[in-house]
């Protein structure tokens, strides 16, 4: 943009002071954002708990019919994803472009694992007819409790909006690595893929909570 | 501890070591959950504390040194604590309103 100007090798937008100006801003905007992100979860942790406290047993049932072991690796595969986005952004700071591609390609990567043993377990249930609220097919589920939809109501939300977390952070990463790849990133400017990588983190913070709440304790 | 800090134009760049070291001790708390798991109905009631005790000290390593929080701007660190103390606000009020109205008077 004409407006930019070049400070020290970093373009800096006319409404900052310098480059340090820029990065700061940018940063505060982006923990303003994982703000919002953790009240949104919130919200939905909230409502979780207060319906666990009401219907203890029916929610130790809807745990049952999840498989924790897919739960566990989905929790591995997110965590050596988190790794590898710091690597990333640790690389671009370093200067080592190949590196911070490649690390974020894995991160991609990893992401996809993720949201493939997702879809497993999403077409799984649907089959046994294991729908969220009212559209759990009692007849072909017959749980104990008649309220057992309430329990896939909060799973079907609360990792379906995980998941969409996971595949806009996917693209995120896409972007950031083409951005990589055309050598717009050195250790003076990074900021894109720091925020990225915050938000990264922030997907792997959350699922840090659901893996225990949904497979584990239930 | 001595930690070995590089500072290249002004930004903290950890040292790769210690992701290594972080996402080890990642890997080693998940198992560590799972194991529990194993074994909850020898440490219940308590196995849910444990799950979300071991969540904690995970999200703290995340939150610390993945998202930089530890060298962070200490503003960044207010901001980002705020959405949990209103967390815990929305928390407390639901409790409170489950113990003295719901709980007694269940129409839910």
């Amino acid at each position: 943009m004409s407006t930019n100007r070049l400070v020290d090798g970093v373009n800096v937008a006319s409404h900052y002071r310098d480059a340090t100006h820029q990065y700061d801003s940018n940063k505060e905007g982006i923990w303003l954002f994982m703000t919002t992100e953790i009240l949104m979860f919130g919200g939905l942790f909230v409502g979780y708990i207060i319906f666990h406290t009401l219907y203890p047993e029916m929610f130790a049932e809807g745990a049952t019919y999840l498989n924790w072991k897919l739960g566990f690796i989905n929790t591995l595969v997110l965590i050596f994803s988190s790794l590898t986005m710091a690597l990333g952004i640790y690389y671009c700071q370093v200067n080592q472009r190949n590196k911070a591609t490649l690390a974020l390609a894995v991160t991609i990567l990893c992401g996809a694992i993720f949201m493939v043993i997702k879809y497993f377990e999403y077409t799984h249930k649907f089959h046994l007819g294991i729908f969220p609220g009212e559209k759990l097919n009692l007849e072909m589920v017959k749980p104990e409790h008649a309220n057992l939809g309430l329990y896939f109501g909060f799973y079907y939300c609360m990792s379906g909006l995980h998941g969409l977390h996971v595949l806009i952070g996917m693209g995120l990463i896409t972007w950031v690595m083409i951005k990589n790849i055309k050598g717009e990133f050195n250790s003076k400017y990074f900021t894109p893929v720091e925020g990225v990588g915050i938000f990264w983190h922030i997907i792997d913070l959350i699922w840090i909570f659901l893996f225990p709440l949904l497979y584990l304790v239930g | 501890m001595a930690q070995k800090q590089s500072h290249s134009e002004g930004h903290h760049v950890t040292p790769l070591a210690i992701y290594y070291k972080i996402g080890l001790a990642l890997f080693l708390l998940t198992f560590l959950t799972v194991g529990a798991h194993s074994i909850r109905e020898h440490i219940q009631p308590f196995a849910a504390l444990v799950a979300f005790s071991i969540a904690g000290v995970k999200a703290y390593l995340v939150m610390a040194w993945f998202m930089h929080l530890k060298y962070d701007k200490p503003s960044n660190r207010l901001i980002f604590s705020l959405g949990f103390i209103f967390l815990a606000v929305l928390i407390g009020f639901c409790a409170l309103d489950i113990v003295s109205r719901v709980a007694q008077n269940s129409i839910l």
